[in-house]
């Protein structure tokens, strides 16, 4: 018998199996956005003491129904919110901090640890400036924490706290969550939101 | 001599596709990897506002989705006010206790203090309904919250 070899099976048209599926995976894909800001909210329990905080030590940011800021009992724009929750943040009143790099006024906030920000905002408040809103505190926050970690450690806090959470960093993870936490400790975030 | 002029001179060699589909086996390779499939199927606008001092959310396992909104063009009879969304229909403020039981239920029990609530809310919603969120969240002990933004400046792109 003559030693005959196999017919070529014709692959001609797998490409364009091959694009069918590319092209419907490529229609269903939705790169997903999830990221977005991070909140805690605080326990139902009451305590029942309550707790006297000074006036000066309250940053009030009023959010009405037409979308207007009243900060500290003045009209605000939302491009001035976050300089002025720096300064109010970083004004260290009384001394104790030796970090701050604020004006000292004494009719300010005495020092991070103390100083509050109180957010309330009404019911018809468009969800969108309430997130531009929490965007821009968060931003002073992170901006003042920013720049202490740059006098401490040479790196900024956000970079610090990216390469905490990134899996492949090299780095010796306990240490920088040390830093980490001091940095949050001269920079603590208070905010609060009235209901 | 017909061995010699097999070839004819002038022709062009057509070009070897042989490889084509394994590039286009790779992009696509790539592509199925790469998507996931919405679980839910939306029923209202879902507009994302936008923030820029974002953090990631990892392990999508652990995360659970409230979505608000208007409805949507197809679903105009319930109103034009931002309704809640979960999982694949309307839903009430008075169903999200169950909806967070049920979802803890589904997760293994060392997980559970680990779960974080996003809300992925549409930027011209108001806030009584977030308020109202909220506070049901707070009473089942949900405290972990992340509002679900979009990557971009809060004062430009309105």
């Amino acid at each position: 018998m003559a030693k005959r070899a196999a017919p070529e099976v014709n692959a001609g048209s797998m490409a364009d199996i091959a694009f069918l599926l590319l092209i419907f995976f490529l229609v269903t894909t939705t790169i997903e956005t999830d990221s977005g800001i991070n909140r805690k909210l605080p326990p139902m329990e009451e305590s029942d003491e309550d707790v006297i905080i000074k006036q000066k030590n309250i940053f009030t940011v009023l959010l009405n129904g037409k979308d207007q800021l009243l900060v500290e009992d003045d009209i605000m724009e939302l491009k001035d919110l976050r300089k002025a929750a720096r300064e109010f943040l970083d004004n260290g009143g009384d001394g104790s901090c030796t970090y701050c790099k604020g004006k000292k006024d004494p009719s300010s906030s005495d020092n991070p640890d103390k100083a509050i920000i109180s957010l309330k905002n009404e019911r018809e408040t468009s969800y969108k400036t309430y997130i531009a809103v929490q965007n821009e505190l968060v931003a002073a926050y992170n901006e003042l924490r920013d720049a202490r970690a740059e006098a401490l450690y040479g790196k900024p806090f956000t970079e610090m706290e990216a390469n905490y959470k990134d899996v492949n960093w090299p780095g010796n993870k306990d240490k920088l969550k040390e830093k980490i936490d001091q940095i949050k400790v001269d920079y603590p975030q208070k905010l609060s939101e009235v209901q | 001599m017909s061995k010699f002029n097999k070839k004819k001179s002038g022709d062009m060699p057509a070009v070897n596709t042989a490889s084509l589909p394994d590039i286009v086996f790779m992009l696509l390779f790539f592509f199925m990897v790469a998507t996931v499939m919405r679980q839910n199927t939306l029923k209202i606008a879902n507009n994302l506002p936008f923030a820029d001092q974002v953090e990631k959310l990892d392990k999508k396992d652990l995360v659970m989705y409230i979505y608000a909104g208007q409805p949507s063009q197809n679903y105009k009879q319930y109103g034009t006010e931002a309704r809640i969304q979960l999982n694949d229909d309307f839903a009430s403020v008075k169903d999200i206790a169950a909806f967070i039981a049920q979802e803890r239920a589904s997760k293994r029990e060392e997980l559970i203090p680990f779960l974080t609530t996003a809300l992925k809310v549409d930027g011209d919603a108001n806030m009584g309904l977030i308020g109202d969120i909220k506070q049901e969240l707070r009473k089942v002990n949900a405290l972990k919250l992340n509002y679900t933004t979009k990557k971009g400046s809060v004062f430009g792109r309105d």
